[in-house]
């Protein structure tokens, strides 16, 4: 009955047919799009790091979480502490204190890293660990959004998501606050890899 | 019937604090002006924008059953709500189904129009509001009073005081850091604990049967990817056509919110994830009946930025509550009269026409013009107040008969300039409560140039 | 060329000096300008309080005593816009949609039609330009801070040819006064409160005169004005334009 009656009274009351417009190519900024991207990154609260081989990032993470107990990582060279294959229930991932993923692309207006489900092995993984560390190739920039919606499949997987920054929040008095119910920071490793 | 004019008078009472509530707000619309500026072809992009809804619009059928078709080919299961009443009902019957007693739910103004939390508190089911503003007004049992900042009339000694009593925290501690850390606790257990979680939706796309979901806080995904139900509900004109067209709204979006480039969530959902259960619920409430009312339809492209809140000089003087609906300010002024001329016939007036809605507007709603619509309607209706309309089938008259206006005129002067003060300023002179009437002038200018010039 | 000038209701009973000073700028700049007799009013107050039925005899009478001019001047930039705007209500004859194309406000006849270049005025003061909302947003006078639009502001170049003149920068450089027509009196204490919020900013950056191309914001700030006791000035465009001194 819902659907019946909601798109019967749509057709009654729509109006004449409007064509739908093309986006264009706008044109691109004098900046590159690296750094661009660390610019906007850095603005969003993000930390930007570079890497030449994947080994480095154990290092790295040692550096940067030296309290971390709980590692959890699908990155097959990176040492978790937690065998994401065997997680039955999101759930268990409650106490991971760094997750680390790889993203597929990063955007330089906004310095957004687009992440796939099977990037992150479980949905959960990049808003239950405390901190979160992602890794894109360098070559991986795209300008705009408009060319990041070119170069991804939005439903390739059942879930993907932008990341543009730690998790924030301003609702009280409009002050920032870092950490509201989501990872308390984001470091992105642009990769040579 | 919502009085505006009372409850701005009320919200005014205390000017210092009107002052702050004004600033916070210009802040941000001072933020979204920079982030505006740093897009070289953002009056392009509001134009596609705008460009696309109209297409939207023009075949919104088709494209929810294309949306539809494609997300139960996803495996989701889609439901229809022509009403509020229905939409509390689905969602209570996919709970029900699955035992829920516990529920967290995300940002999403369509549940606060349908009063989906009192519905499901009376079926005995917890519904933890997860974004922090709405955390706290849920506890404090009110209203939002924005649809992107729902706190924002409070301050943060009231915010601790409110946390003091119901998280324990601190007695005085007013530290912004220090209350977001005391939520995060408090909504982990929450997030943990529920059984479903449900969330509103900033875009569906039909080309593809997904929703796309936006915050800053990540508190739609903590609760979508830990409990095993999730429920989306959406209205109608939630609609695009295809997956390209989320360059062109979220570029848009969170510049326009709250000037950051976007929000730092971007979710796209178009599978359950294994063992999971994904629902949509597609909303009318109102909705179709406004696609039919030519002058005001586009009032349905709006992406619920609230730029037009943040910009609107009413607005940041007299809060969202003076409003008397989920959804306030210049937005809510065109909506509202379609839900209840009667009850709403006050808010079209709450506003001077100055037009900055209209052009802060990401998807450029003529929202100032639909303003001036709605007040034809509402006094065709006849809901203008008695005493308003008399004086306006005067002041017609007169303004039609030249002779009528050069007397009236006159004689308005002379008393200006003869009547002692208590009788020009007293409580039936709104305007002299707090302005000087202009000096009058004896002589007018039409009787200047018959004089000078002839 | 044949010109008519149009003097809204409250500046023709209120404020005289406005209509003159426009006359006498437009006379000293050699226009053929005729004032009509038997104006009133474009019907503006009335449409805005939703009673635009009401206000059609007046849109009548506006058009019968205006569509053989070639322009129609007025030192509003309001009530051009309901003219050019609000006109569409009653029946598009050949002389309505005269006057609604040929309709112009003070600023926009002098600089698109006259092509004014420069002024014999002197206003040796600090002023402060009010941006009224529906010379800036309706007729597009100039750009606002809403839209990323570059746009000369045609009032500020007028003002520019102003000798002496000393402009300053507002902290909201285009935000409403709170006049809004019936609105000041339906809403009172936003009004009043808008009002004093832009006095206060003008006020901030040691302003001696506010400006306006609309008389009837001047009309409510100086209400403010003069309620609070404070020295400010208000004056009209027309006014500043034509050589007007303290």
């Amino acid at each position: 009955m819902g659907k019946d009656s909601i798109l019967q009274a749509i057709r009654q009351n729509k109006p004449a047919g409007r064509p739908l417009p093309e986006i264009p190519i706008f044109p691109g900024r004098e900046i590159t799009p690296t750094e661009q991207f660390i610019k906007m990154a850095e603005t969003g609260g993000s930390q930007i790091l570079r890497a030449a081989h994947v080994q480095e990032i154990n290092a790295m993470l040692k550096n940067l979480f030296p309290e971390a107990r709980n590692i959890a990582s699908p990155v097959p060279e990176i040492t978790s502490t937690i065998n994401l294959e065997e997680i039955q229930s999101p759930l268990e991932l409650e106490q991971v204190d760094v997750a680390v993923i790889r993203g597929h692309l990063g955007v330089a207006e906004n310095g957004a890293v687009w992440l796939t489900e099977s990037a992150c092995r479980h949905r959960i993984l990049p808003f239950i660990t405390q901190h979160l560390m992602l890794l894109i190739p360098e070559t991986s920039i795209v300008p705009t959004l408009h060319d990041a919606y070119r170069n991804i499949r939005i439903n390739d997987e059942g879930f993907g998501i932008f990341i543009a920054g730690p998790s924030k929040t301003a609702d009280i008095e409009q002050a920032l606050v870092i950490g509201a119910q989501g990872a308390r920071s984001l470091t992105i490793i642009l990769t040579a890899f | 019937m919502i009085d505006h004019a009372e409850k701005a008078a009320e919200f005014i009472r205390d000017e210092p604090r009107t002052d702050w509530h004004d600033e916070s707000l210009w802040f941000i619309r001072h933020k979204r002006d920079k982030a505006s500026q740093d897009v070289p072809e953002w009056e392009q992009l509001r134009e596609l924008a705008s460009g696309i809804k109209d297409n939207v619009l023009s075949e919104l059928d088709h494209y929810l059953e294309q949306f539809e078709a494609n997300a139960l080919q996803n495996g989701v299961q889609v439901h229809w709500a022509t009403d509020a009443a229905e939409h509390n009902r689905i969602v209570h019957s996919i709970l029900k189904k699955h035992g829920v007693s516990r529920m967290v739910k995300s940002k999403s103004m369509l549940t606060e129009e349908c009063h989906l939390n009192d519905f499901l508190a009376e079926q005995g089911i917890e519904v933890v509001d997860t974004d922090l503003g709405e955390r706290i007004i849920q506890l404090r049992e009110e209203p939002p009073s924005h649809i992107v900042l729902p706190a924002i009339h409070l301050k943060k000694e009231e915010i601790g005081a409110l946390f003091h009593e119901k998280l324990q925290t601190r007695e005085g501690a007013t530290d912004p850091g220090y209350l977001t850390e005391a939520a995060r606790g408090h909504l982990r257990q929450k997030f943990v604990e529920a059984q479903a979680a449900l969330t509103g939706v900033n875009f569906a796309i039909a080309e593809t049967g997904g929703v796309v979901v936006c915050t800053n806080e990540g508190n739609a995904d903590m609760g979508v990817h830990l409990a095993p139900v999730q429920i989306h509900c959406m209205g109608i004109e939630k609609i695009i056509p295809k997956a390209e067209h989320l360059g062109v709204f979220i570029r848009l979006l969170a510049r326009s919110a709250t000037g950051q480039p976007s929000t730092i969530y971007t979710a796209h959902h178009h599978r359950p994830r294994p063992g999971a259960e994904m629902h949509i619920v597609i909303v009318d409430n109102g909705r179709s009946a406004q696609l039919g009312r030519s002058d005001f339809r586009n009032s349905l492209k709006c992406i619920r930025c609230g730029a037009c809140m943040n910009t609107c000089p009413i607005y940041r003087r007299s809060g969202g509550h003076s409003y008397g609906y989920t959804i306030p300010g210049p937005i809510g002024s065109i909506l509202t009269p379609g839900i209840d001329l009667k009850a709403y016939s006050d808010l079209p007036f709450a506003s001077t026409l100055c037009g900055s809605c209209s052009d802060v507007c990401p998807v450029k709603i003529n929202i100032h013009e639909q303003l001036f619509r709605w007040r034809q309607i509402i006094a065709q209706e006849g809901y203008l107040p008695s005493g308003k309309k008399r004086a306006l089938a005067w002041f017609g008259k007169i303004m039609a008969r030249p002779a009528w206006f050069r007397f009236t005129g006159k004689v308005a002067r002379l008393a200006l300039r003869i009547l002692p003060r208590p009788f020009l300023y007293n409580r039936f002179n709104e305007w002299g409560k707090a302005r000087e009437l202009p000096e009058a002038p004896r002589e007018s200018f039409q009787e200047w140039y018959k004089k000078n010039r002839r | 060329m044949k010109v008519g000038l149009f003097i809204p209701c409250y500046i023709d009973q209120f404020y005289p000096q406005v209509g003159i000073a426009t006359l006498e700028l437009l006379e000293k700049l050699d226009v053929q300008v005729e004032f009509p007799a038997n104006q009133t009013c474009c019907g503006q107050p009335l449409a805005n309080s939703g009673s635009e039925q009401e206000a059609e005899p007046a849109y009548h009478h506006f058009v019968d005593l205006f569509h053989h001019f070639d322009h129609i001047v007025m030192p509003s930039g309001s009530c051009t816009y309901h003219v050019r705007k609000h006109y569409d209500r009653i029946e598009q004859t050949a002389e309505v949609q005269h006057v609604r194309k040929n309709t112009l406000d003070l600023s926009e006849f002098l600089l698109d039609v006259l092509n004014l270049q420069s002024l014999n005025a002197r206003f040796p003061y600090k002023v402060g330009l009010h941006q009224s909302c529906h010379g800036l947003r309706g007729l597009r006078l100039g750009p606002d801070s809403e839209q990323n639009l570059s746009r000369p502001s045609k009032i500020q170049t007028l003002l520019n040819m102003v000798d002496g003149i000393e402009l300053v920068d507002l902290s909201r450089p285009d935000e409403c006064c709170g006049f809004g027509g019936t609105f000041a009196v339906g809403e009172p204490a936003i009004s009043v409160k808008m009002g004093k919020d832009r006095i206060a900013d003008h006020e901030s950056k040691g302003v001696e005169v506010i400006t306006a191309g609309d008389m009837s914001c001047l009309m409510h700030l100086e209400g403010i004005i003069r309620r609070q006791g404070k020295q400010m000035k208000v004056k009209h465009l027309a006014e500043i334009l034509n050589g007007v001194q303290l």
